[in-house]
């Protein structure tokens, strides 16, 4: 009997053993193949040109428009999601903290709405966006994308927010201040740390998104000077080019894959260590 | 005084949004919900766009296909391997995976698509294929469920993890004091503690996998298919969806079966994550 239960004990410390493992191997084989099959064709000419005439059939120049427009379209997806995000998640912290039903409510449904699809919120945006009367532009994507990255921004910042102790507005509100002051002065300056991850992570959402551009920022070869013209990005352009059958086109996506890769990378690992440098004024 | 306005209009904007898309979608299928019936709409298999016929069976059927395959081949390793990272592993291990698995959650399912086309599809057209006696172009559902699978779990596993966290280390002890192995205390005390927790991972890692669009367009063969073979090429919704935003214009109601599709992918997923995101906060308070 005792034995069994060992034997039993063992075969799963083995099979969780090799889970565990495995899925670090797995994801580990998957960044090594995306880095290796690029990198032979990555080369400053890709990541620093505009496409030259006749680029998708092999043609010289680079991807300069799709990484100037998806950074273009997540700054101002971003700044967006700030300016309606910022406030709500302060609003969540300050004015609705002693009713805890309300906040949980919130919370839920800014949960839930973090795992609708992008492709919905393409396709809203695309619907939103004719009855707008717009075109598939720069302005239609930085709508579209700031819709998606919102409630990551505020759940994210919201997280941070409720982990700082009542005592310290209870303190602020001692001292005669009002509610907007002590959102502002004390909550968002405790919360800074998180503010700047926040932001980062709805920033890297929406530079990776491309289900949800697809109908609304159109495509371009050029850079867009004004809010109405289309604008090209990133993974979009890694989208279209693989699927060209001329195989240095192909070659060309694998080299966008690694740009958009190391993107995402520094911005994650950015987010990591401001999160911690700034952390470290705030009170615990 | 402005800024209290502010603040307040910023979460009526932030709460209107699911409303706004419910509405949007609705406001924009309604002329093909006028013309056709929703049963038929779903359990039809007829599909021309260009006699006004829109049956979408074939497209749920592949969504839910794949959505099964990547639940499958994803959910007892990630089970597993949390198991592992929380319970037998370092604590050295589990510090340094948490930020590798926060980060490669957040890889754009695009380049999860390329390494797909890179790997999956070769891997099933010259080994899985032959191995079962038949061809396969490797564009199939199989390739888009293992790519789901991947893309869900840093996901799923990172979920698993918080909820295995919060399980009272007493609860262990007691346990293991009572000369059960660490096996049996995981089986009996994790997994039964956990397990509203665990039901939900899963859950949320369905939907995700349900609605993803750019990696399984990439890899399934978009072509309409109902059959059990995986290694048949498949058309989930979301790259219905995707593929024909260009021509939706010129054929009449094409733009409302499409804002359809997208309807049902934004109910179906709200429910299921209202679902499992209730049973999350009602075992968070506890």
């Amino acid at each position: 009997m005792n034995r069994l239960k060992l034997i039993e004990e063992w075969i799963f410390k083995i099979i969780s053993f090799i889970a565990a493992y495995s899925v670090v191997l797995i994801l580990l084989y998957l960044l090594i193949v995306v880095f290796k099959k690029g990198i032979s064709a990555l080369s400053w000419e890709i990541v620093f040109s505009m496409p030259e005439g006749g680029y998708y059939f092999g043609g010289g120049g680079g991807i300069l428009n799709a990484i100037v427009g998806s950074f273009y379209l997540s700054i101002g997806a971003t700044v967006l999601a700030v300016i309606i995000g910022l406030p709500a998640a302060l609003f969540i912290n300050v004015q609705l903290i002693r009713l805890k039903r309300t906040q949980n409510t919130i919370r839920f449904f800014l949960d839930a709405l973090w795992g609708i699809p992008s492709i919905v919120y393409g396709a809203f945006g695309f619907a939103a966006m004719l009855f707008l009367g717009l075109n598939a532009s720069l302005l239609a994507g930085i709508i579209t994308v700031a819709l998606l990255i919102t409630p990551i921004l505020v759940r994210a910042f919201d997280e941070v927010l409720k982990t700082i102790p009542v005592e310290l507005q209870e303190a602020s509100f001692s001292l005669g201040s009002t509610r907007t002051e002590t959102a502002l002065k004390v909550l968002f300056k405790q919360g800074f740390a998180g503010f700047i991850t926040a932001l980062l992570l709805a920033f890297g959402r929406g530079i990776g998104d491309a289900a949800s551009v697809l109908f609304t920022a159109g495509f371009t070869d050029n850079i867009p000077v004004t809010f109405d013209e289309p604008v090209a990005t990133l993974p979009l352009s890694i989208f279209f080019q693989l699927s060209s059958p001329i195989e240095e086109v192909r070659q060309r996506a694998y080299a966008a894959a690694i740009v958009l890769t190391v993107i995402i990378l520094i911005i994650s690992v950015s987010a990591r260590l401001l999160s911690k440098r700034y952390s470290k004024n705030s009170i615990k | 005084m402005l800024v209290n306005i502010w603040m307040r209009g910023g979460l009526y904007i932030l709460l209107a949004i699911p409303v706004l898309i419910g509405v949007g979608l609705y406001w924009k299928a309604a002329p093909l919900l006028q013309h056709q019936s929703l049963i038929s709409l779903l359990f039809s298999s007829k599909w021309f766009p260009m006699k006004g016929e829109f049956g979408f069976l074939p497209f749920i059927f592949s969504s839910v296909y794949v959505t099964i395959l990547a639940f499958i081949l994803s959910a007892p390793l990630c089970l597993f391997a949390a198991i592992y990272l929380t319970q037998f592993g370092k604590q050295r291990l589990l510090n340094f995976m948490l930020p590798v698995i926060d980060i490669l959650a957040g890889i754009p399912s695009v380049v999860y698509g390329v390494w797909g086309v890179l790997v999956i599809v070769p891997l099933v057209a010259d080994k899985v294929a032959p191995l079962f006696g038949t061809t396969s172009s490797g564009y199939s559902l199989l390739a888009g469920g293992i790519v789901l699978a991947v893309m869900c779990i840093p996901y799923m596993l990172n979920m698993l993890i918080e909820v295995f966290h919060t399980i009272p280390v007493g609860m262990k002890e007691a346990s293991l004091s009572l000369g059960a192995t660490h096996w049996e205390m995981v089986k009996h005390v994790i997994i039964r503690k956990g397990f509203p927790g665990i039901i939900s991972a899963f859950g949320l890692g369905i939907a995700k996998a349900f609605g993803e669009t750019i990696a399984v367009l990439m890899v399934v063969g978009n072509t309409m298919n109902i059959t059990l073979s995986p290694l048949k090429s498949g058309y989930p919704l979301p790259a219905l969806i995707a593929n024909n935003y260009g021509e939706m214009m010129s054929i009449p109601d094409y733009d409302s079966a499409l804002m359809f599709a997208a309807l049902l992918l934004f109910v179906v997923i709200l429910i299921i994550n209202l679902f499992f995101r209730y049973f999350i906060h009602k075992t968070e308070k506890i």
